[in-house]
């Protein structure tokens, strides 16, 4: 053992410093990910995911030193003694009806749970200062969060990470289902990636592209995870995550054909060279529903499959760091495109923008004969802002006529006229051939009724009760203060009265 | 008309005029009262005149300083006099409201035996440590020793010498006037060592006009409860450099002991990160001569901007919220160390003549410094991209200790003539330079907790809307007396708890003037509390007012007939 030694620390001494600086492993390592997965219904998925994972333990370190981890959250970890901590921002509403199963779904508006260490003492009181803290870094109205929409719960929301004792008493959740995710939200998630929104996959988050989705899912979760196999020591894991799904009929004017440029207005130019892995998925899993299959360009290089949320899908793998990706056209932009057998048949659908357009559903069908086809809409009522009202509110609001352009068939067929000669009644539409004349119908217009608010209720109220209030004072105040004669009772009355004036006129005294 | 019905009407006359009078006295006895007092807002009592009297208060520093004669230092005849005590009081010029004077109060004394065998030793040093044993000085004091005229412990031409410590030697005289030539090399040293005006006015900068004295580069840091250090290494192009710095091992070596020498002054956290991606901004312009990089002084103001928003998370609503605690409330200091993209490598920093600055680095006062590192060109060759760098952070931390001197106004020590410096400690931090500083903070605090008072007592003057909760009130009643106590105790020359005082008045003044509940109710505008009172006030008000005016005619007429008839 004595001998031993001194030669284990000449060994050291001799590898010392040649292997100094590339020895020590990197205390941090970056992942990146994005999966796109064309949906069922025609419209894409997107998912980011960016993992920082961090070899240090936080609580015990006084001075801090940042690399990668952003230190906005390292100075919270160790100054709150978090635990673990979950902060999402959603918009809109994951369909699974016609979207499939979610990576991972978060309700809409914000919602934050987090775990605190064992150690701290008043649970409450941190919960209060951090939800306060995170509403400065994220721009949102966490600090709206109090006791009365925060909840313990004893069953669900057990630690996501490394932990050891689940006492429910250092769990705090709480939802604010009326918060609006806004691209002030995005920015400060987009400063927590070590490489901003410069390189790699954060390029492709521009933040008035990712909004106009019809859902829209950021979150950021911390927790503590193994730093090894065996588990002896903890490090800490940052995933940040974002999910969006492109509307087939909003994105792409209702053709099923994406890609990068047309999702995200931009395209993958480099990879981030802090990450370690930088990879791009793409579901390719054949659904054999409508006819239709997928085709992706650039074809991939290699797929992965595997059991996911239940079912087996086939990915295509875009892998960054691999040089032959993006060198052979300086960028990489991902195209995918159904390819489906012809079809009848033509809808556009233009939806509305509050206060700037109009809703326009333009369908082309062929009617069977003797069928009746019922198109319906439905539309919710919205009160809109006062002054937006119009003088008489009651009356309800018009909705224009919807119109039906048809060309039927002829009961006789007419013979080609000439155009010029002809009565003018006829040729007011041009007819494409005599088996058939054109006709447009319009239907009524619609009127509905929108909910119409009491615009002076408060004000009527005041003076009503004033009203009532001062005719009961004047009356008792005209009771009191009045003054009362004890007039002379007089007889005679007007015939009296007359024959005064009358003997007034003739100079005798009146009776 | 009867006699007797008449009676009777003047008799339903006056039962008329009484329910009348009635009316208005209840109206104005019971209703205006109870009205008033129910929409009323509380507004707990101040002392306003006690803040009014805060402005003109006279600021007495008081720096004692306790003059210790050796034996031979002065002539035998003077010393039978000591011990007795001299005060030299001077006004400090400012234009600032409050008076300022200056007390250097110097209590002369022979020296005891041990101190004349400290100063018979060979050198200064090894006095030193023989001095300094013994007891602690408290802050603010000064000791001065007076030796003998042809002592060898300074060298020959040397007439003083000033230490690291709160102690300072000065050379006596054999004259007729030494008690008088000897004080005026003491008050010499001890303006070298203790309060001046520039120290006074840097640290009133913000206090007062716009003149010599508050150009930019005298403002030093806000006077807080504690300070936040940040380390940034801003790597712009990391496909092209891979830089390492080992700040952990910097920070501790260099950092934290001239930190922890200045912990008096307040609390300090460090720590450190590295951003990438982040650039200045401005583009520096390119230089053919010596194919480099510079940035000109005069863009230097620009190119903080774009960083600061990867530095500054929005901390609005934390200030806002009082509940938060302090830690993340300090004021930031910011050290960046610019590695320069390849594209722009070397980079150089121009001042204000064109020539390159040596440190290659500058300091915005309040905010922090930026230092641009450059990569040495040799390394390019050597290996392909990314190069891997290392920090060289013994030079770096030279440039940020020095800027984070300047930062906290503790400027270079300007020496009198003849006068032997030892050098600073190796924190970098005299501690008399804490002395000083810890003098221009208790200043700088007594001014702003004073100026928040005033204009918050202002504020209530003017929007009687504002409600004033009893806490309010009782953190401004701790404001005052706080400030009263650090002048007194500055008066008495006990800076630790004058310091300690005056960070008592600004946290109690700040708490008071940023307290939320002073905003409840300010949104009440005039026009919608009339159009509520009017539809009930009116038709109640105009009957008794008419009846009054007609009572009042009444009685009149009544004063005027008999007087007619006279």
């Amino acid at each position: 053992m004595a001998a031993a030694l001194p030669l284990a620390v000449l060994v050291l001494l001799l590898l010392g410093p040649v292997g100094r600086g590339h020895a020590e492993p990197p205390r941090d390592t970056l992942r990146e990910e994005l999966v796109i997965t064309p949906l069922p219904s025609g419209d894409v998925a997107a998912t980011f995911q960016f993992r920082t994972r961090w070899d240090s333990d936080l609580q015990r370190e006084e001075v801090s030193h940042y690399r990668l981890f952003p230190k906005a959250l390292g100075q919270l970890i160790s100054k709150y003694s978090l635990r673990e901590l979950h902060l999402s921002f959603t918009q809109g509403f994951w369909r699974t009806r016609y979207w499939g199963p979610p990576f991972l779904q978060a309700p809409s508006g914000a919602e934050l749970w987090v775990w605190f260490q064992d150690s701290v003492t008043d649970v409450d009181k941190s919960w209060k200062e951090l939800s306060n803290v995170l509403s400065g870094i994220f721009c949102a109205s966490l600090n709206f969060i109090d006791s009365t929409n925060t909840v313990t719960p004893t069953a669900s929301f057990k630690p996501l990470g490394l932990a050891n004792g689940t006492d429910h008493s250092f769990l705090r959740y709480a939802v604010l289902p009326r918060e609006v995710v806004c691209t002030e939200n995005l920015t400060p998630w987009k400063k927590l990636l070590p490489c901003s929104s410069k390189a790699g996959l954060s390029v492709l988050l521009k933040a008035d592209r990712l909004f106009h989705t019809s859902y829209h899912s950021q979150a950021v979760h911390i927790r503590p995870v193994c730093r090894n196999a065996r588990c002896t020591s903890i490090s800490w894991e940052l995933r940040q995550t974002l999910s969006v799904v492109y509307d087939a009929f909003v994105t792409a004017q209702g053709k099923k054909d994406w890609s990068l440029f047309r999702m995200f207005s931009r395209t993958l130019t480099e990879p981030c060279p802090l990450a370690s892995e930088s990879r791009v998925y793409v579901d390719i899993t054949s659904y054999n529903q409508d006819n239709e299959t997928l085709e992706v360009n650039p074809p991939p290089t290699t797929t992965y499959q595997d059991v996911t949320l239940g079912t087996r899908k086939t990915y295509a793998i875009y892998d960054l760091l691999d040089m032959a990706v993006i060198n052979s056209s300086r960028n990489l932009n991902l195209q995918l495109k159904w390819k489906s057998p012809p079809e009848n048949g033509y809808v556009h659908y233009q939806p509305a923008q509050d206060r700037l357009q109009p809703h326009l559903l333009e369908m082309l069908i062929q009617l069977p004969a003797n069928s009746a086809t019922k198109v319906s809409i439905q539309f919710e009522r919205a009160l809109l802002k006062w002054t937006e009202y119009t003088p008489d509110p009651n009356h309800g609001f018009y909705i224009s006529p919807s119109v039906l352009s048809a060309l039927v068939p002829s009961v006789v067929a007419a013979k080609p006229v000439d155009w010029e000669e002809s009565p003018l009644f006829k040729t007011l539409f041009p007819a494409s051939d005599s088996s058939s004349h054109f006709v447009r119908l319009y239907t009524e217009p619609l009127l509905v009724n929108l909910p119409t608010p009491d615009f002076s209720m408060p004000y009527n109220v005041i003076c009503l009760t004033c009203t009532v209030v001062a005719v009961c004072y004047g009356s008792f105040y005209n009771l009191l203060t009045r003054t009362f004669h004890i007039e002379e009772p007089s007889t005679g009355g007007l015939a009296k009265r007359l024959a005064n004036l009358i003997r007034r006129a003739r100079g005798v005294p009146p009776l | 008309m009867a006699a007797p019905g008449a009676a009777a009407t003047d008799l339903e006359v006056v039962r008329g005029k009484r329910a009348a009078l009635f009316f208005a006295a209840v109206a104005i006895l019971l209703g205006l009262p109870l009205w008033w007092k129910t929409t009323e807002t509380y507004r707990a009592p101040l002392p306003y005149s006690q803040i009014s009297g805060l402005n003109a208060l006279q600021l007495r520093l008081t720096v004692p300083i306790t003059v210790v004669f050796t034996r031979d230092s002065v002539p035998l005849d003077d010393q039978e006099k000591l011990p007795f005590t001299v005060v030299h009081e001077r006004d400090i010029p400012l234009k600032y409201k409050m008076k300022i004077k200056c007390r250097f109060q110097k209590a002369y004394r022979r020296a005891l035996e041990r101190e004349e065998e400290a100063l018979s030793l060979g050198s200064m040093q090894e006095a030193e440590t023989v001095l300094a044993e013994p007891q602690k000085q408290a802050e603010g004091s000064l000791t001065v020793y007076v030796i003998s005229e042809n002592s060898s412990l300074l060298p020959q031409d040397m007439m003083s010498y000033i230490g690291p410590e709160r102690t300072a030697v000065v050379r006596g005289i054999t004259h007729r006037e030494a008690f008088n030539i000897v004080g005026r090399r003491v008050i010499q040293v001890a303006q070298a060592m203790s309060l001046t005006e520039a120290v006074l006015a840097a640290a009133l900068a913000d206090h007062l006009p716009e003149d010599k004295w508050s150009s930019d580069k005298r403002r030093p840091l806000k006077s807080s409860l504690g300070y936040e250090i940040t380390f940034s290494l801003l790597n712009p192009d990391p496909k092209s450099h891979d830089v390492h710095w080992d700040i952990e091992g910097a920070v501790r070596r260099y950092v934290q002991p001239f930190l922890s020498a200045l912990s008096a002054a307040g609390n300090f956290s460090v720590d450190s990160q590295i951003l990438y991606y982040a650039v200045l901004g401005v583009n520096p312009r390119f230089d053919p001569a010596s194919s480099s990089y510079y940035l000109a002084a005069h863009s230097l103001p620009h190119v903080i901007n774009p960083v600061e928003s990867r530095l500054v998370w929005s901390t609005e609503i934390q200030k806002g919220f009082p509940g938060s605690s302090a830690a993340s409330l300090y004021p930031v200091l910011n050290f960046l160390l610019y590695v320069p993209e390849l594209a722009h490598s070397p980079l150089y920093i121009q001042d204000k003549d064109g020539a390159p600055v040596a440190t290659n680095a500058f300091h915005s006062p309040r905010w922090g410094g930026i230092m641009v590192y450059n990569v040495d060109p040799k390394a390019y060759n050597a290996s392909e991209l990314p190069v891997r760098v290392e920090v060289d952070m013994v030079q770096v931390m030279e440039v940020f200790l020095a800027q984070l001197r300047l930062l906290f106004g503790i400027a270079q020590p300007q020496m009198p003539l003849k006068c032997l410096f030892s050098g600073s400690k190796s924190e970098g931090l005299t501690t008399w330079e804490l002395d000083r500083l810890l003098w221009a903070r208790s200043v700088e605090n007594v001014a702003t907790a004073t100026t928040t008072l005033t204009s918050l007592a202002q504020l209530l003057g003017k929007i009687s809307n504002i409600v004033i909760k009893d806490d309010v009130a009782s953190e401004v009643y701790r404001a005052v007396a706080a400030v009263q106590k650090a002048a007194e105790e500055l008066a008495s020359g006990h800076l630790a708890s004058a310091f300690i005082a005056s960070q008592e008045a600004v946290t109690s003044s700040e708490r008071a003037f940023f307290d939320p509940s002073l905003l409840h109710l300010l949104y009440f505008p005039d026009d919608q509390k009339f159009a509520i009172y009017i539809p009930l006030f009116l038709p109640m008000a105009v009957p008794i007012l008419l009846s009054l005016v007609k009572i009042f005619l009444e009685t009149r007429k009544s004063w005027k007939k008999p007087q007619k008839t006279d």
